[in-house]
């Protein structure tokens, strides 16, 4: 359990004042100055010495990916860009962030931003988000008038400009190469890698794309240094993290804990429990709409991390903590996952393209139970044809429900085959 | 260079290939659909993925750059599923209804799909259905057989220079097309015919004509511009079925012209099929016989100063050669090949070539054009400065009208004291000349056929010769001629030009209109000024029904360029062999044959009797004609005349692309493309006002 003052989002339900007077007075923007005095090494250091994980999904060390960037600026400018486009179902952490924390982010692209030796920050924003882009941009005002950022950011004697970009709601722009794309004003298609965007990103210049939390959550590792965000969580999964804990639970809420913290736990003393008791509890999607359903009997000892979900070949993605009672039809819930994917693939790759609509059209069956037995074989088998064969990870995120679902589910859907079969025959 | 390792062979490859291109090097096939080595690498077919070594996921091997040290594999059971698995994807929403689509028997979903597929499908939904689109008169769409491979897409942005297509719609209703439905307008649109691995595209003049087993191949060389393309000819029986690009990286890489590829219907009408006398004012069909004794009585007791002759625009050499001998027998020095009036330099070949070669505008770093559009007059060559323009650093700057040419430019203005300007270094444009280390300049026919061609022709010289556009120790030229006919060069290089005391082109014209000149033998020469003629005596020798055949006194029916074993020199000085795929309609002979012809029943006979002679003769004429399919580096030194230009603008010609002989003009699918692309009202019928 996280103790307050461990807490790095103490605003996060948005009582104080959202404004860069109540985020100084929480201790935002504080010896920023001193922070980017230790240089671009120090940063970096002490972002990978606090085993910061991105929290965009991925996992990947943010401190790794950060060094990716050349070490001397070249002719290229390096660009900072902030994936703000949260679009994974059931995910609503950064939209907390930005209508109740902005200036954690804003503080977070100026210190990221030197740490990679950029001096223009993006902030790629959902388009749905409209109040959320009016109160990050208010944010980034103000710290422009109060001369945080701007020609000579906190007094450094750097520039540092950040913008703001709407984006237009395609799922797809939240993969950080269609996100760039999408910045640049093309269509919102992931690219090949390599080159990877610390090389080849925004405009060809090396890019490195982070999440808002990863970012906002940067400033307070550099303030209290690596060491206690390296104390907190498990090892290699160390820090704290917003879960968005929805669906059948007492109280629906986006809490920040502790990694590691068990699933049961997680629910019990921050959602109020599932809805009828933890035994009415059928499955939990932990990590946003991508990741593979975990059973009751997993989620009864299950710990809410990378690796722990790993472990349980689920993972713990945006944690998104998607919670089913026993009142859900499971098929039917993976089949409208299904559906989202088929709608949200780009097009682009002939696995994902082709394989999320048959998947779907496959899953609306069998949530009806009008298909064969041996068609949960052929679907299994068409999820691992889509998955690792795709230029991004859509093609993945659209598989592993559908394989989450077989593996733990399949007396179900047998049941819902032969249920259809002898409703069938009973009509004719 | 790196070495990498591929099925257990070790193999070194250049830098900058991808896994694909080497494995290729190895003799190992990949599977493949969207990778094309002439676009951009796009990586969405995912056909080709491979395992690599210390990578958890398969790569997509035409995305991979090779490094030191990789161990690829191709060969594995894994590497099978996954080619069966992306087969089956792209199968899964494929019609299958090869045996009505044309792309059948050369389409790469077909062959691929019976060495990575499966025999039948688990697919048990309906299939995709996409609405076609209307791509103009030259593409026939299919939508519903797309892949979405867009190699289409690429080929419009980057090598045709429109980036008209896209892709739009998302997943599953991603489409390709233009969004606001039009015809593409690009003069190279039929490549993408080739490219589209599936049978999407297809051409729309051949649609359900043949199909491509049944079909004969002839490689054969392009006259319908001068870039001198080089083409395969598929015909069946007596009949050209379509026209298709052959690689030769010099010239074309593989890309042709839509003229090039579309123009062969006009083969098959208004084609003079036998002799026709004019007896009472109308052409009468004859016998070659009656043809013959026509023009000797007629030419009996002419002064051979009052005979000329002009070549046309898609002459062969032999045929330009045997009417010179024959002219030269007959003791008339009045002759020419220039018939749009060019002042060309006949004295000296770097005057009149594109000395740069095609290939070596890859390696210039600025570009001067005068007087030329090479979008319309060499679509294909200005595919080749356009590649050259996306290498980037490449300033281009025209004297000229402002045109389309698909390449950023800057319009210098259409005024010739641009060219003195130059000249003398005082113009802004003279600082992009001067950095530059290899510049080049295209001149192009619409200075040279001024009446200061000549003048504009010595400012060129005197350009190239102060921006250092000549080093023959580095083997550069940079004065290029563009020519818009392909025999104009051979007819160039074997002397067809006004002998001692002889008229050029105007001289005829005038001495035809005036009275001096009693008799023109027009070699398919179809773009004068036939009012000019006069009362002359004219024969016609050609395969089309067109100008010069209808103010004609005698048509000698001759071959067009799919009945010859004939040669061409296109506009970079290149000898190069068209060759026979079908034979001549009805009486029609093989051009060379009927001035050889003629020359017997003049009493005259000429000293050659088969083509082997004739080309041996040629030799003689000009030694260039020793060696096929190659550039010689041609000697440098003055010509042009020094003055100073008339102060007319410079103006390009109203030029059809689609319409600029009589082969084109006798081509309905030309005739379409002119009406749709450039809005052509063409009466529909002969009562429309």
């Amino acid at each position: 359990m996280l103790s307050d003052k461990d807490r790095v989002f103490n605003n996060l339900y948005g009582f104080g004042d959202v404004g860069l007077k109540g985020a100084r007075a929480r201790g935002d923007w504080s010896g920023t100055k001193e922070l980017v005095a230790k240089g671009r090494e120090w940063i970096i250091n002490e972002v990978k010495a606090s085993g910061l994980r991105g929290r965009g999904g991925a996992g990947f060390s943010a401190g790794m990916k950060w060094s990716f960037m050349p070490k001397e600026e070249g002719p290229r400018p390096h660009y900072l860009v902030v994936n703000a486009d949260e679009g994974e179902p059931g995910t609503c952490k950064d939209r907390e962030i930005m209508r109740a924390e902005p200036h954690k982010l804003v503080e977070g692209c100026l210190l990221s931003g030197f740490g990679i030796g950029a001096h223009v920050a993006y902030i790629y924003i959902r388009g749905e988000f409209y109040r959320e882009c009016e109160i990050l941009q208010r944010a980034v005002d103000e710290a422009y008038e109060a001369g945080l950022i701007g020609s000579d950011a906190c007094g450094t004697g750097c520039a540092f400009d950040i913008h703001v970009h709407r984006g237009m709601g395609a799922y797809i722009c939240g993969e950080e190469s269609a996100l760039i794309e999408s910045l640049e004003g093309k269509k919102g298609q992931p690219r090949l890698k390599p080159p990877f965007p610390a090389n080849v990103g925004l405009y060809g210049c090396p890019t490195t794309v982070n999440n808002v939390e990863t970012i906002a959550a940067v400033p307070a590792i550099l303030r209290r240094g690596a060491k206690w965000f390296a104390g907190l969580g498990r090892p290699n999964n160390t820090g704290t993290k917003l879960f968005c804990i929805s669906g059948h639970v007492n109280n629906p809420c986006t809490v920040e804990e502790e990694m590691g913290i068990p699933l049961r736990q997680l629910l019990e003393t921050h959602a109020g429990g599932v809805r009828g008791g933890w035994d009415n509890l059928l499955a939990v999607i932990p990590g946003g709409s991508s990741v593979p359903v975990i059973p009751k009997d997993i989620c009864d000892t299950v710990r809410m991390d990378f690796d722990s979900l790993q472990e349980v070949k689920s993972g713990l993605g945006t944690a998104a903590v998607i919670v089913m009672d026993k009142s859900t039809d499971i098929i039917r819930a993976i089949t409208r996952l299904s559906k989202f994917y088929k709608h949200e693939s780009c097009g682009q790759c002939t696995p994902c393209r082709e394989g999320a609509g048959w998947m779907w059209r496959v899953m609306e069956r069998m949530a009806r139970g009008n298909a064969s037995v041996e068609e949960i074989d052929v679907l299994n088998e068409v999820t691992r044809q889509v998955e690792g064969h795709t230029i991004c990870a859509l093609g993945d995120a659209a598989a592993w429900p559908i394989q989450g679902l077989i593996r733990h589910f399949r007396p179900e859907m047998e049941q819902r085959i032969a249920e259809y079969q002898s409703a069938q025959t009973r009509a004719a | 260079m790196p070495k990498l390792t591929i099925d257990g062979q070790q193999v070194e490859v250049e830098p900058g290939l991808t896994v694909l291109q080497a494995c290729q090097q190895l003799g190992i096939e990949i599977p493949h659909f969207c990778f094309h080595e002439r676009l951009s690498i796009a990586g969405n077919c995912r056909m080709c993925l491979v395992e690599m070594e210390r990578s958890p996921k398969p790569i997509a091997s035409c995305a991979m750059p090779v490094a030191e040290g990789m161990v690829i594999r191709t060969n594995t059971p894994a590497v099978q599923k996954m080619r069966h698995g992306v087969m089956e994807f792209l199968l899964i929403n494929h019609p299958l209804d090869c045996p009505i689509c044309d792309q059948g028997g050369e389409c790469d979903l077909q062959d691929q799909a019976m060495a990575y597929g499966f025999d039948r499908s688990r697919f048990q939904e309906n299939k995709r259905a996409v609405a076609e689109k209307d791509f103009g008169p030259l593409i026939k769409t299919f939508m519903t057989r797309c892949i979405h491979c867009t190699r289409c897409i690429r080929f419009a942005t980057e090598v045709a220079g429109v980036p008209e297509l896209g892709a739009t719609g998302r997943g599953e209703n991603m489409e390709v097309g233009t969004y606001v439905e039009k015809a593409l307008s690009s003069e190279l649109s039929g490549n993408m015919i080739d490219l589209c691995p599936v049978g999407a595209l297809t051409s729309a003049p051949y649609a359900f004509t043949a199909r491509s087993w049944e079909l004969g191949h002839t490689e054969s060389v392009d006259v319908l511009d001068a870039v001198g393309s080089s083409i395969r000819v598929d015909s069946r029986g007596p009949e050209v079925m379509r026209v298709l690009p052959r690689l030769n990286e010099e010239v074309n890489e593989e890309w042709i012209s839509d003229k090039t590829r579309f123009a062969y219907d006009g083969l098959k009408r208004r084609r003079l099929d036998r002799p026709y006398l004019r007896r009472e004012g109308r052409l009468q069909p004859v016998s070659w016989a009656e043809a013959f004794t026509a023009i000797a009585e007629r030419i009996k007791g002419t002064s051979g100063d009052r005979i000329a002759a002009i070549a046309g625009d898609l002459v062969d050499c032999e045929a330009m050669l045997a009417l010179k001998e024959l002219m030269t027998t007959l003791g008339s020095p009045h002759l020419d090949c220039r018939q749009d009036g060019a002042r060309l330099d006949g004295a000296r070949r770097a005057a009149y070539l594109f000395n740069t070669t095609i290939a070596g505008i890859e390696e210039t770093d600025a570009c001067l054009i005068i007087g030329s559009n090479p979008r319309v007059e060499a679509a294909v060559l200005n595919a080749r400065i356009l590649k050259r323009s996306r290498a980037g650093r490449f300033p281009v700057g025209v004297v000229g009208p402002e045109c389309d040419l698909t390449y950023p430019h800057r319009n210098l203005g259409d005024d010739t004291s641009v060219l003195l300007d130059l000249a003398s270094g005082t113009h802004e444009f003279s600082k992009v000349l001067d950095k530059a280390e290899r510049p080049m300049l295209i001149l192009g026919m619409a200075a040279l056929v001024r009446p200061d061609g000549d003048i504009l022709l010595g400012l060129a010289r005197d350009i190239a010769e102060k921006y250092g556009m000549l080093d023959e120790a580095a083997g550069w030229n940079g004065f290029n001629v563009l020519h818009t006919a392909a025999a104009r060069v051979g007819g160039m290089d074997l002397g067809f030009l006004p002998g001692d005391r002889g008229r050029d082109l105007h001289g005829i014209l005038d001495g035809a209109s005036g009275g001096d000149i009693e008799v023109v033998y027009l070699l398919g020469a179809d773009e004068i000024d036939m009012s000019r003629l006069g009362s002359a005596f004219v024969i016609y020798q050609g395969h089309h029904g067109d100008a010069g055949a209808r103010r004609a006194d005698v048509v000698l029916p001759g071959a067009a360029y799919t009945e010859k074993n004939a040669t061409y020199v296109n506009t970079e000085g290149r000898v190069q062999r068209g060759r026979l795929s079908v034979y001549p309609p009805g009486e029609a002979r093989e051009d060379w044959k009927i001035p050889r012809a003629l020359s017997e029943v003049l009493g005259m006979a000429l000293p050659f009797n088969t083509l082997e002679e004739l080309r041996a003769r040629m030799l003689e004429v000009n030694p260039v004609f020793s060696e096929i399919d190659v550039v010689q580096p041609v000697p440098w030194g003055p010509f042009g005349r020094a003055g100073k230009p008339d102060g007319m603008p410079l103006t390009l010609p109203d030029t059809n692309f689609y319409m600029t002989d009589p082969i084109c003009r006798a081509s309905n699918t030309m005739a379409r493309c002119s009406e749709t692309f450039l809005n052509q009202d063409l009466k529909k019928t002969g009562t429309d006002a």
